[in-house]
């Protein structure tokens, strides 16, 4: 493949000089020259053919200058995107966990939410533990959230004695792979003046000498949920986790937490990621924020059916992270930066912006398209991009 | 245990750009370098190869319409 791909570049670099152009193909374009090259065992002669073919479809191909590309890459998402589900649906793809999916979710992206309706992770494992169950499920448990509630074999108020009593269940804590130890320590710093005593843990009301018994009874009752709910186990941020194996073992998670989870020991560090855009821009850095941008907004529409030319989401994607942060299109992010006076007051908030223009003196250029559609005068696109330029040296 | 994120399959490459290197690649473009897009100083790739604000990086991303594709960002003060 390697001398192919030389092969076919000496072909170009020949062809530059013997007919006087200037061939530059992408890297995809001299890989999928190769690929033809190779499958079709074509000649010297064909493959110069082809190189010429290809260069003429690729120059029409090219964005012509002056094409309102952002318009089209907006209409291009924008029409799919009226054949989408409106509503959130439910378990799809994974089971029981819940993903936001259509409309909601494309605008989630484009919005740049801060807090996603459902972030998950997907979390890979490293080459030695990949096919390691006991590992998987130990790790599962660490990062899943748990309560006393999911330990209880039994859990009973005492209203004689005021003291709340629970029994744990020795093999559901197995089962959980958690550590007693870990566990009574928590109990016992939670709750100061529980007494542990194997699988039962006593733990008293905290106003026993109260002389108001209904009150009593109120305070029990709060105890006896705080026992419940103490969390035992897990990582900040995330809640149920999903074991699942496909060709390699994967846990889902509902909730996120990428910066945690990937200090752990045995994740990889190259494939898990999360859906939450910000939260990658923030561990991960702009640039992955920009392919994750890519990716979700790929993804979202493809799942309903929907094909859309990456080049317009990428657009959308390099817009939205051109300043260093993840912005949101519209109102609070691009469209509400624009340098123009009259384009922002032409979008939305009309009287808030030509009232600041006007407390500030802003000047406005007239550069872009909205401004000269307003005043009437030839927009700034296509043909009327092009302009005169007087050279008053040779008056 | 300290990760590398430049490992990560979401991050390209980035590389410091040389004076030299800048001055050549943006020698015949009709903007100024210094109106490329931003990226942090604080963002965490930034702070893994240790640029400086005002430092031109030099992205190579893996495409899919165009298989390498290379690009720029400047630090931000």
């Amino acid at each position: 493949m390697d001398d192919v791909i030389t092969k076919i570049n000496d072909t170009i670099i020949e062809i530059n000089d013997a007919e006087n152009l200037n061939i530059d193909f992408p890297d995809s374009y001299i890989e999928d020259l190769a690929k033809a090259y190779i499958q079709k065992d074509l000649t010297d002669d064909e493959l110069r053919k082809l190189i010429i073919k290809l260069k003429n479809a690729y120059d029409r191909a090219h964005v012509e200058a002056g094409e309102a590309v952002g318009t089209v890459a907006a209409q291009s998402v924008g029409e799919p995107g009226t054949q989408m589900t409106m509503r959130t649906f439910h378990y799809a793809g994974v089971t029981e966990l819940n993903v936001t999916l259509g409309l909601p979710r494309l605008i989630e992206i484009v919005d740049a939410r801060k807090e996603i309706a459902t972030p998950t992770m997907d979390i890979y494992f490293d080459e030695e533990r990949r096919d390691d169950e006991e590992f998987v499920r130990t790790l599962a448990n660490k990062i899943g959230k748990s309560t006393i509630n999911d330990i209880l074999s039994d859990f009973n108020l005492n209203y004689g004695t005021m003291e709340v009593e629970a029994i744990l269940d020795s093999k559901k804590i197995e089962e959980k792979r958690l550590d007693r130890e870990e566990i009574n320590a928590i109990i016992g710093k939670t709750f100061k003046k529980a007494v542990i005593n194997n699988d039962e843990i006593v733990i008293p009301s905290g106003k026993t000498d109260s002389k108001e018994p209904k009150f009593e009874i109120r305070e029990l009752r709060l105890l006896a949920d705080k026992v419940r709910d103490l969390q035992i186990s897990g990582i900040k941020g995330i809640g149920k986790v999903i074991i699942r194996r496909d060709d390699e073992w994967i846990i889902h998670t509902e909730g996120s937490n990428l910066k945690e989870i990937l200090d752990m020991e045995g994740i990889d560090h190259v494939r898990t990621t999360t859906n939450n855009i910000h939260e990658i821009g923030e561990v991960l850095g702009i640039e992955a924020a920009r392919q994750s941008i890519i990716n979700e907004a790929q993804n979202t529409l493809s799942e309903q059916g929907l094909s859309v030319d990456v080049r317009h989401i990428m657009l959308v994607a390099d817009i939205m992270t051109s300043e260093g942060v993840v912005k949101s299109i519209g109102r609070h992010g691009i469209s509400g930066e624009k340098s123009s006076v009259l384009a922002r007051a032409a979008f939305e908030e009309t009287g808030k912006h030509l009232l600041r223009a006007s407390i500030r003196g802003e000047v406005d250029d007239l550069t872009g398209i909205i401004e000269n559609i307003i005043i009437g005068q030839p927009i700034p696109l296509g043909t009327g991009s092009v302009g005169v330029k007087m050279d008053y040296k040779n008056e | 245990m300290k990760i590398d994120i430049q490992d990560h399959i979401l991050v390209p490459t980035h590389e410091i750009m040389t004076e030299d290197e800048i001055a050549d690649e943006f020698s015949d473009v009709e903007y100024d370098f210094k109106d490329l897009p931003k990226i942090r100083s604080e963002d965490p790739v930034v702070k893994a190869i240790g640029a400086k604000p005002g430092d031109v990086l030099r992205i190579t991303r893996e495409s899919q319409t165009a298989g390498v594709f290379v690009t720029y960002r400047i630090v931000e003060d």
